[in-house]
Order: structure tokens, then C-alpha cells, then sequence
């Protein structure tokens, strides 16, 4: 029986990130997930790209591969077409994912190729102090949105639906044990998946939008999320939440087969 | 003993394809197009890859996370691509990843004339991405050369453990000429690979040369890869003396081992008064201005160089000392020159014969340089 402690590089503890982020929880979880399908660690690439998420890679016993700002999936696209038995788990933060990467994410849910994408949603660019993300909710105060956001925000996870994923769920660090559920399913999922995770930063976003210490923020998450079910049959009040659930799980050729069918 | 009437883009995929090459990742754009186009064809023919990105950066993304997956891969393109290709060129030189990138020049800035030859991107192939770095970059003169030069940049990418850059430019992408290809594989180079106990590997230990063995994602052996400056193990790092080992490293391996690359190729009278230095297509008119002069009874010699990056400064330097003048002919507005000038520190007269009109250079404009030196 595999252990999370098999995938975890106990001699780079502790990590680098701040007290109350929730990045470590969704480490543990990815861990716990690699365990419970008891993937061998040399199978495994983990591959982030560049902000606190992109750390990822430093704290694991697995193949790592950490890419430049928002091309993590360029990268896995090469990585999992040289050595399609190896699962490559790619973790993005929002602005790598979103802003920079947006392309590279709707081409490789086209694509469908067959990676994870874990995308760790702290609503703001952390690394660099606090700036405003395609993700972050229209009005947040952020380091260069002093007067409130003035974009809109967009969904993700739908974006990934129709650009052609596999599967695509979202959840947050306060529902730990989804999260670990919907990341297996990720996983074994043969095509493109994409699971966001909504996490705390109450280094900038909490402390800019007045939203309490880590804890208080694990809280403020907790009520700002509804069931998929009952969120669709909300009527109005939408904007003010954030869905949770399974979006889209369902069967299609993966690029690999696709490419090898053609060939 | 094979022969073949190929243009220049058919040579270099052909190349490739005797190199090992089993990998393409590129987005069309002229004039480089007809290597993807039969890149398409010859991979997927030989259990390769190729595969359409969404743009230049996404290409030289997953070429990088082929090789590091174990597959020789490659991509081409052009100047507009070459520009979006240099954050992950960077990339490629940081993380220590084979890998070969044909730039077929055309005329810039910018869109420019997109199917008009330039050798103006000489400079952005040394400087174009950021940081403190060696490149490597092979030029060839013909059609031939496309064939001989891509074979070659695949091994010297595989024992560097670098990016490698084959420079050619639209005129020669699409000329097309006799190739000899021999009928026995050409010796392939392989990047050095772990032994031993997979617990002691260290993905950043240099070993011989000061290339560390390199494992592939899927291995026994645990590669960690990383653009951020990182310790032997490949975790990052931010210490002063592991960023400044790291730097000298990458610096060291390519200076200390660089004649190991195709050397400058002298061709003309055995004490020339005259010395004409070119590359790339510019060569063959450098050539035939050199023969007609000399047929006049001047002393005139060409110096093709093969390998432009890291400059073969220390040949133009012993050059300059037996000369009474240096002519740099090239497409551009003079980059090379300057190089040149450098190399050659005052010891002789330096000038340029330079075209940048969309027109390759001609042997009489040189003709017309020389009798002016």
C-alpha cells in the first residue's frame, strides 16, 4: 500500500508558502490521490509553471518539471506525447492558467489531450503582491485595483467545457475530501481534465478585501460556494457565488488515439 | 550513395530524419512552411510525432517536453516565430534540454517581406533571449550544407545538452540543389545517460565535459527541470554561489569544448592579400567574386564560416594577421562586422559588403567592394 509520505520530499520541508495559503492542502491532497491510485512516483511528472503554485514541484518525490509563466500545458503536450505512460499532472495558479496560458489551456481542452490540470484559484497573483487576475471577482481590491476591479471575471471551468475537456470539476481546500475524490477522477480520466480549486490568500486578497485571518477565510469560502445542483436552479443571486461540483465528466477519443488513428 | 534534387527545407527535414529527429512541434509561417509540411508526412511514417501547436511558443514548448521525455526533437519557423520561440530558447538553455530550432531568415523588422531572404536575425540568435548564456548556432551555405548542418546540429544539441540554432534564410530554403546522402546512418551523438543507483542521481551533477547525465520523465532515475537558477538535485535555488556555479557551468561546457564545432572553411590562394569572410547564401557570391578576382591575378581568399555562435574569433584573429584587408559579406546592415572587427583588433583593415533590400548579395557588388580595398 502506497502512503501520501511516499510522494512528499520531506527533506525540502517546510515549503515556502505563506501561513493560512492553502497550496500545502491541495499538495497533501495530490499526494494522498498519487497513493490511493498507487501510481509509482518515477510515472508521475508533476509540472507547474511560474507564481507560489508553481512551487509545487520542489516539495515531491516525483518527476518534476517547472515551465515558464502560463506554458505548463505547451510543455506536458511534448511530455506526455514522448512518454504517454508517465501521467503528467500540471498545476497552474489562476493568472498562469487564465491570463498568460489561456490559449495554450483552450488548445490543449481541444486538443484533449490526456493531462491533469490542477488549477489552485487564490483569486490574485501572490508572488508577485497581490495583483488582480483574470479569476479575481469583479470589484476585489487588489495591489492595481485600489478602487475595485473594474473587469469582469470569467468561469474557467466552463471555458474548458467548451473548448472540449473531458472533465472538469471545481471545488475548494475547505472540502478537502471532494477535492482529493475529484483529482483521482481527474487522474484516471483519459483526455483532458481540469480541476479548479478555490483556495485562501490571506496574505494579499483576504487582507485587501477585509476577509479575516486564513481560518476566517476557509470560512468565507465555505459560504461563497453552492452545489452545482442547487446553484443552477438559483435565479438572480448567481454572481454572488461560485458553483461546486462535477461540471462535465464524459467519454471522448484522446489527441494520442486520435493522432495514431490518423497516422 | 544516394542522390536527391531537394530544396533547402526538404535537406534540413531530411537531415533531421537521419539524425534520429522523431519529434515536430511548429506553426506555419513562411518561409520554413514546407518543413512542418513534410515533417507531417515523413513522422508519423517513421512512429514519430508531429504535431501543430497554437503558435511558436507553444511549439518550442513541447519540443522541450518531448526531449526531456527522451525523443529528439525539433521545430522550424521564421523571424516573427524565432521572436515568439526566444522565452522558452531561454528556457531550453536553462533547463539544460536538447533541442534543434531551424530559423529560416526573412526580411524584418516585423511581418517585413515574409518571403524574401535576410541574415539580419544573426544577433538575435546570440542575444535574443535573456540572461547570461552561450548559444549554439550552425549556418549553412547550400543545400548540401542543409542536409550535413541539421545532421550535426541534432548532435551537438544531444552533447551540450542546449538548444541548437541552423540559421538558413528564405533564398536558401527554397533553392533547391544536389545532395549526396551516404547510404550508412550518419554517427549519432547521444546525450549522456544516468547509471548506478537511482537514489544517488542528482539531475544537475555535471559529470564529464560538464554535462550532467540527463534521465527522461518516465525513468527510475528522478528528473527535476526547472527555468528557475536550481541546485545539482534541480530543486531552485537563490543562493549567490549556486546562481554563479550554475552560470560559469552553462558558460564553460560550450567555450571550453567550442572547437569541437564545424570549423571555418578556407577556400583561395595560400597567402591572400584579401580575405572575404561569409556565411549562410551570402557565401556562394563571396566565393564567386573571390575565383573571378582571382582569375584577374589578385589575391583574394573567402573564409565561410559554418558555426557563427560562439564566434570562431580566435581563426579571424590569426586571419587578420596575415591579411592586408577583411570584407564581411552579408544581408544585414553589418552585424557580423562588428564581431569581426573585434576579432580582428585593429590588425587589418575591416569593411562590409551588405545588401538589405530583399536581394542576396551579388558577386559583382563584391567585385566592385574589392577593387575599393
Amino acid at each position: 500500500m502506497a502512503s501520501y509520505r511516499d510522494y512528499l520530499a520531506w527533506e525540502r520541508l517546510p515549503h515556502l508558502w505563506c501561513a493560512g495559503c492553502g497550496h500545502g492542502v491541495i499538495l497533501k491532497a495530490l499526494t494522498l490521490a498519487l497513493a490511493a491510485l498507487e501510481v509509482p512516483p518515477d510515472k508521475v511528472v508533476v509540472a507547474s509553471g511560474i507564481g507560489c503554485s508553481g512551487r509545487i514541484g520542489d516539495y515531491v518525490t516525483t518527476h518534476r518539471f517547472q515551465g515558464t509563466h502560463g506554458r505548463t500545458l505547451a510543455f506536458a503536450t511534448g511530455i506526455h506525447l514522448a512518454r504517454p505512460e508517465v501521467k503528467v499532472i500540471c498545476v497552474m495558479g489562476d493568472g498562469d492558467a487564465a491570463a498568460i496560458g489561456g490559449n495554450h489551456l483552450i488548445h490543449a481542452a481541444r486538443r484533449n489531450v490526456d493531462l491533469t490540470a490542477i488549477v489552485p484559484n487564490n483569486l490574485n497573483y501572490g508572488m508577485t503582491g497581490g495583483q488582480f487576475s483574470p479569476l479575481t471577482p469583479p470589484a476585489s481590491i487588489s495591489s492595481t485595483s485600489r478602487q475595485g476591479k473594474a473587469e469582469p471575471a470569467f468561469d474557467i471551468c466552463h471555458l474548458a467545457v467548451v473548448a472540449g475537456a473531458s472533465y472538469v470539476a471545481r471545488t475548494t481546500v475547505y472540502h478537502v475530501t471532494e477535492m482529493q475524490k475529484f483529482l483521482q477522477e481527474a487522474i484516471l480520466k483519459k483526455g483532458f481534465s481540469l480541476l479548479e480549486v478555490l483556495t485562501p490568500c490571506p496574505t494579499y486578497y483576504g487582507r485587501y478585501n477585509a476577509l479575516g485571518e486564513a481560518a476566517q477565510m476557509l470560512e468565507w469560502l465555505n459560504r461563497s460556494v453552492i452545489p452545482l445542483a442547487r446553484y443552477r436552479q438559483m435565479s438572480g443571486d448567481e454572481a454572488r457565488y461560485w458553483w461546486r461540483g462535477r461540471l462535465v465528466d464524459r467519454e471522448a477519443p484522446d489527441f494520442l488515439s486520435r493522432l495514431k488513428g490518423a497516422g | 550513395m544516394a542522390t536527391f534534387f531537394w530544396q533547402g527545407n526538404e535537406a534540413c527535414a531530411y537531415g533531421a530524419m537521419a539524425a534520429g529527429a522523431r519529434f515536430f512541434a511548429g506553426y506555419p509561417i513562411s518561409p520554413s512552411s514546407e518543413i512542418a509540411e513534410l515533417c507531417s508526412r515523413l513522422l508519423p511514417e517513421r512512429e514519430g510525432i508531429y504535431v501543430q501547436m497554437e503558435d511558436e511558443i507553444a511549439s518550442l514548448a513541447a519540443v522541450i517536453g518531448a526531449s526531456v521525455g527522451g525523443m529528439r526533437a525539433f521545430t522550424a519557423t521564421s523571424g516573427p516565430g524565432f521572436s515568439l520561440m526566444q522565452e522558452n530558447l531561454g528556457f531550453a538553455v536553462m533547463a539544460e534540454v536538447p533541442c534543434v530550432i531551424i530559423h529560416a531568415q526573412r526580411f524584418g523588422p516585423a511581418t517585413g517581406i515574409a518571403t524574401a531572404p535576410a541574415q539580419a536575425d544573426v544577433m538575435q540568435a546570440r542575444w535574443g533571449t535573456h540572461g547570461d548564456y552561450q548559444m549554439l548556432v550552425l549556418s549553412p551555405s547550400s543545400v548540401q550544407e542543409c542536409y550535413d548542418l541539421t545532421v550535426a546540429a541534432f548532435n551537438l544539441a544531444e552533447r551540450f545538452r542546449s538548444p541548437v540554432i541552423l540559421l538558413t534564410d528564405a533564398a536558401l530554403a527554397h533553392l533547391r540543389e544536389t545532395v549526396t546522402v551516404s547510404d550508412t546512418p550518419p554517427p549519432r551523438h547521444c546525450r549522456p545517460q544516468p547509471e548506478g543507483d537511482s537514489a544517488l542521481y542528482r539531475p544537475y551533477a555535471p559529470g564529464p565535459d560538464l554535462i550532467p547525465a540527463m534521465a527522461a520523465f518516465g525513468d527510475c532515475y528522478i528528473q527535476r527541470v526547472t527555468g528557475l537558477v536550481h541546485d545539482e538535485q534541480g530543486y531552485s535555488s537563490s543562493a549567490p554561489a549556486v546562481a554563479a556555479g550554475l552560470v560559469r557551468r552553462l558558460q564553460e561546457k560550450i567555450l571550453l569544448y567550442q572547437d569541437e564545432l564545424p570549423s571555418p572553411v578556407y577556400t583561395g590562394p595560400e597567402e591572400p592579400e584579401i580575405l572575404l569572410v561569409s556565411y549562410g547564401i551570402s557565401v556562394r557570391a563571396a566565393q564567386a567574386a573571390a575565383q573571378r578576382a582571382q582569375a584577374w591575378g589578385h589575391r583574394v581568399g573567402c573564409l565561410r564560416l559554418r558555426a557563427l555562435w560562439p564566434f570562431p574569433e580566435a581563426v579571424i584573429g590569426d586571419w587578420a594577421r596575415r591579411v592586408r584587408a577583411v570584407l564581411v559579406v552579408e544581408m544585414n546592415y553589418g552585424q557580423l562586422r562588428r564581431e569581426v572587427e573585434l576579432a580582428v583588433a585593429g590588425r587589418c583593415r575591416v569593411s562590409g559588403v551588405n545588401r538589405y533590400d530583399a536581394e542576396v548579395v551579388t558577386s559583382g557588388e563584391i567585385l566592385a567592394a574589392l577593387t575599393k580595398s
